[in-house]
């Protein structure tokens, strides 16, 4: 029972993650049926800049609980910046492209990113500064402790505020109307070029987040970390039905839990001839399977409601 | 003919080096209600999709309230008045009838008068009140065409522009959606009208276009184009 709720606690931690980085992928894929491989590599740049800022921040003697806050602005910043030129420099010319350019041109522009940050940040391993005093709490012979809990309440803050600009606002309506039909929104005076920007910005702050929280749990960064992460939060959208915001958050969730509580119990099920270490064939197994068995996703709509 | 709200010259547009439009002239007068009518690939959407902005004429002028539209964008075409209702209406199907509406005064900021707008609009469209929260893909053809009627009117437009308003629907919807349009038009709304429906689009117009393989081949009063022996036999079927 504590293994079970243990790894609950895992799960929804390493399932917000995947969440905010999944809105990434489905809300640019909502509008525009592009899926933005780069989008790991922005969570990537958003932990690399945090962890320059925050180091910068410490060496000149700023108190932690000034420097977090203040290196995950400028980390969003940074991300919102590197979002609106990719989509500038690498998709918007390819807007009426045959749909394969841009996904290999998304692909290009990963391999570019990750390689700059190598070039910026060199190949090794960066721990990230242990800032606060993370305090562990029991439950029920579970621990949780304090960056855990910040990473679970961020996270659902950050998905409910986006849920309601998306649903409340009037650029959550543009944005909306744009996936929908880029012609009509331009019938009724949304600058749809500029509406995708802030779509990319958007989903690259969430990225910064995502990255922030990443590096602050494991105390690591490093400058591959955004591929894999990056391919499991598109799974995750995947498995929510990608272009459906709702989906990219319970998609997340789920594949975060699907995932640990895999890595915790698989060595028990196979009697210890498969460990934790196989912990990422759980996120990959669930893309096949929806692939094969709902192709729309969870909360994916079926395709004749598109057309 | 100067003080025409929308004058065209020798408008062309193309798709991919096909001439869908091939050089046509026409005006709409403050208050008027012009029918172009043609039958279908005559090029009416095409010159309509021009004049919204929505693709970009390969020669000629568009001059709207003395101005030429030529080099500005789609989206800002709205704010000066104009408003297209597209052809196959272009309903967000996914946003609720309200919001849609709300997407008509995208380009508004008066939101004391958006709200009296909306308030216009239920009263003119009664059937879109009842499902005000409902999402417009679950409307009926019919209310889709007026959600669309409704939603342009929103931007507050001099010059509306409908695009096969009757295509698909049933008589009685057609009947109303006309009634609707003239409506509109006695309010002193400029208006241009693409049909196909040749009898129907000139019984409501004041003057009227005939388009054919891309260019204009008649025009006049509705009366006289509605006795004319090529109309009759081309359009109306007599």
């Amino acid at each position: 029972m504590e293994i079970f709720l243990q790894q609950i606690i895992n799960g929804l931690v390493q399932g917000s993650v995947y969440a905010l980085v999944a809105l990434g992928y489905t809300m640019v894929y909502g509008i525009l049926g592009l899926i933005n491989f780069a989008h790991g590599e922005v969570v990537m740049v958003g932990a690399m800049l945090a962890l320059s800022a925050l180091t910068a921040m410490i060496g000149w003697g700023l108190s932690p609980l000034l420097a977090l806050p203040l290196s995950l602005i400028l980390a969003m910043a940074g991300c919102m910046l590197l979002g609106y030129g990719i989509e500038r420099i690498a998709y918007r010319p390819l807007r009426h492209a045959p749909r394969l350019a841009p996904l290999i041109t998304a692909i290009g522009v990963s391999i570019v990113l990750q390689n700059l940050a190598m070039m910026i940040w060199g190949r090794e391993y960066h721990a990230f500064p242990q800032l606060i005093a993370n305090q562990s709490h029991h439950i029920a012979g579970a621990i949780i402790n304090d960056i855990q809990i910040i990473i679970i309440i961020m996270a659902l803050v950050i998905m409910l505020a986006l849920m309601a600009v998306v649903h409340r606002t009037r650029l959550g309506r543009a944005m909306r109307a744009v996936a929908e039909n880029q012609h009509a929104a331009q019938l009724m005076g949304v600058d749809v070029n500029r509406v995708i920007s802030v779509t990319f910005m958007l989903g690259s702050a969430l990225a910064a987040i995502a990255g922030l929280m990443v590096s602050v749990n494991y105390g690591l960064a490093h400058y591959y970390m955004g591929f894999l992460l990056g391919l499991k939060a598109f799974t995750a959208a995947v498995l929510g039905g990608i272009g459906n915001l709702r989906g990219a958050m319970l998609g997340g969730l789920l594949l975060g839990l699907i995932e640990s509580l895999g890595a915790g119990y698989i060595g028990d099920l196979t009697g210890g001839f498969m460990g934790s270490q196989y912990q990422d064939v759980f996120a990959f197994f669930v893309l096949i399977a929806v692939l094969v068995f709902r192709p729309s996703g969870l909360l994916g709509e079926r395709l004749a409601e598109r057309a | 003919m100067s003080d025409a709200l929308l004058e065209v010259r020798g408008l062309q547009v193309g798709y991919g080096g096909i001439h869908a439009v091939k050089g046509i002239d026409f005006h709409v007068a403050p208050g008027e209600l012009v029918a172009l009518i043609g039958s279908n690939g005559a090029g009416k959407t095409t010159a309509l999709k021009s004049l919204a902005g929505l693709i970009a004429p390969a020669a000629g002028h568009i001059h709207y309230d003395g101005k030429s539209l030529t080099k500005i964008p789609a989206h800002l075409r709205v704010s000066l008045g104009i408003a297209l209702v597209p052809e196959g209406r272009g309903v967000f199907a996914r946003l609720s009838v309200a919001e849609n509406l709300l997407m008509g005064a995208y380009s508004r900021c008066d939101q004391y008068e958006i709200d009296e707008d909306l308030a216009r609009m239920y009263t003119l469209f009664p059937r879109l009140v009842e499902r005000r929260d409902q999402l417009s893909g679950t409307l009926s053809g019919g209310e889709q065409q007026m959600l669309a009627m409704a939603r342009a009117l929103m931007s507050r437009p001099r010059l509306l522009m409908l695009d096969e308003p009757s295509m698909g629907l049933a008589p009685l919807m057609v009947k109303k959606i006309f009634e609707t349009i003239q409506q509109v038009a006695s309010q002193g709304m400029s208006i241009l009208l693409v049909e196909q429906n040749a009898r129907l689009a000139l019984q409501v117009a004041t003057r009227g276009y005939v388009m054919e393989g891309g260019a204009i081949t008649l025009s006049g009063v509705s009366s006289e184009l509605l006795g004319s022996d090529a109309v009759q036999r081309a359009y109306l079927g007599g």
